[in-house]
């Protein structure tokens, strides 16, 4: 049984018999990855908070028959500390963590682009570089787009004709001209569509100057992108807490 | 597989927490082969358990009555409220003999990934508990790690515009670990030096 290296962030952990985790990482070369972290739970534990959700970590693993074993762990960044004293960015950072674990199905199958982006996007959210629900939005946009769901927020996503469009439709990938069109579909205001498409390619000055009643818009429409291209629903999305903080920061 | 309904025994043994499916073999072996009137007196005891225990209508804590041993103490202190996840918790806690106020037990902590978000905790009757202002003092303790602190942030948000004085088990303790492993010296330490939540 060999050993290995790489760095990861903790996805989600579980308890396993009286002391013990399961510790679900995302890796930067080896992919998704479940190991037993042995003792955790303990006090007394070598580890510490190093594999708790969130911590991006330098691990050394021994491969198992069926799980892989933590050996040793060093945190490379400690996400975890500034995401649970704030708990607007406890709730948007789990579900970047639930919808990573959800985008990289297949286990020991590399997706460094995914890891890239989940690393971005804590650093973002734990420096609060901007409103954590911007920095959510843009990562679920991001992310579904890296797994293969890029939404067309300009050409029409069923005939291709040039845009801009008004009408949006999940189901159909993104904005649909006017012949496409369903009735019933959704027809958001065009400084929505403007912040959907800025939060896709990362053009913050766009999506941090929007109002508040356009972000929260553009959420709802995120959501239902996010809902329709996940089989199943997402755990943690119904959880999100925008409630601004006391400080006077507004969340959007 | 094994036939019915030794495989009903391993599949209910599954169910448990922290039982996989090669222990839960393992245990309905092990109970195949002991003597029956051990295996009759397990089974007694799980039906008795579920008739007389319940919880605490005033702390969630397992009592054999409307209220807990502790609720119940006349002794306590109503005055500073010991906030915990689990009942597990209390005995934690109660080892240290540092502690002679009220409980508190949520049923566990905010984990949005697991689907339990602050309703599905007893965060309400918390409220109702400390609306009459007797409560002078909540103590958070939740466990040393992410969810803990997480449900420690939600909680200090919600209770700080209520005026009372909302405090945390000292930083000794070691974090990422459940409370409960934590020996009584640690935690008795901890709780002597908790420390006000400043924001
Ligand atoms: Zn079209
Ligand atoms: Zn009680």
């Amino acid at each position: 049984m060999g050993l290995y290296r790489d760095e990861g962030v903790v996805l989600r952990t579980q308890k396993l018999g009286e002391a013990d985790r399961i510790v679900s990482l995302l890796t930067r070369r080896h992919g998704r990855i479940r190991a037993v972290a042995k003792g955790v739970r303990r006090t007394s534990s070598r580890f510490g908070s190093r594999l708790e959700p969130f911590m991006h970590v330098d691990a050394q693993l021994a491969e198992g028959r069926s799980l892989d074993v933590v050996a040793q762990v060093e945190t490379v960044t400690p996400y975890g500390q500034p995401v649970c004293a704030n708990y607007g960015l406890y709730t948007a950072g789990t579900v970047m963590l639930e919808t990573t674990e959800r985008l990289v199905a297949e286990e020991h199958e590399p997706a460094l682009q995914q890891f890239l982006l989940l690393v971005g996007g804590l650093r973002a959210l734990s420096q609060q570089e901007h409103a954590p629900g911007l920095t959510l939005d843009s990562f679920l946009l991001r992310s579904l787009a890296i797994a293969g769901y890029a939404p067309s927020f300009s050409d029409c996503a069923h005939c291709g004709a040039e845009g801009p469009h008004r009408a949006f439709s999940p189901a159909a990938g993104g904005l649909l001209c006017a012949d496409c069109r369903v009735p019933g579909t959704a027809r958001p205001a065009p400084e929505t569509i403007e912040l959907l498409a800025a939060l896709l390619a990362g053009d913050w000055e766009v999506a941090d100057a929007s109002e508040p009643r356009i972000r929260r818009e553009t959420c709802g429409l995120v959501s239902a992108y996010v809902r329709w291209h996940l089989e199943r629903d997402l755990r943690s999305l119904v959880y999100v807490d925008r409630t601004p903080e006391p400080n006077g920061t507004v969340r959007g | 597989m094994y036939e019915g309904i030794v495989q009903d025994l391993i599949d209910e043994l599954g169910r448990l927490p922290g039982v996989g499916p090669k222990s839960a073999q393992r245990i309905a072996f092990h109970l195949l082969a002991a003597d029956p009137a051990d295996v009759k007196r397990l089974a007694d005891v799980l039906v008795e358990v579920k008739q007389k225990v319940r919880f605490c209508q005033t702390c969630g804590n397992v009592a054999e009555d409307d209220q807990c041993r502790i609720c119940r103490d006349p002794g306590r202190d109503p005055t500073v409220l010991c906030v915990v996840e689990e009942s597990k918790d209390v005995v934690a806690v109660e080892r240290t003999r540092e502690f002679r106020g009220r409980y508190h037990v949520l049923g566990g902590a905010i984990s949005p990934i697991e689907g339990i978000g602050p309703d599905d905790l007893r965060i309400r009757e918390l409220m109702q508990r400390l609306a009459d202002g007797t409560v002078t003092e909540a103590i958070l303790a939740t466990d040393p790690n992410l969810e803990g602190e997480a449900t420690a942030t939600y909680l200090t948000r919600l209770l700080k515009p209520m005026g009372l004085r909302i405090t945390r088990l000292a930083s000794g303790l070691p974090v990422g670990g459940d409370l409960e492993y934590a020996d009584e010296v640690t935690l008795g330490r901890a709780f002597e030096g908790r420390r006000a939540v400043d924001d």
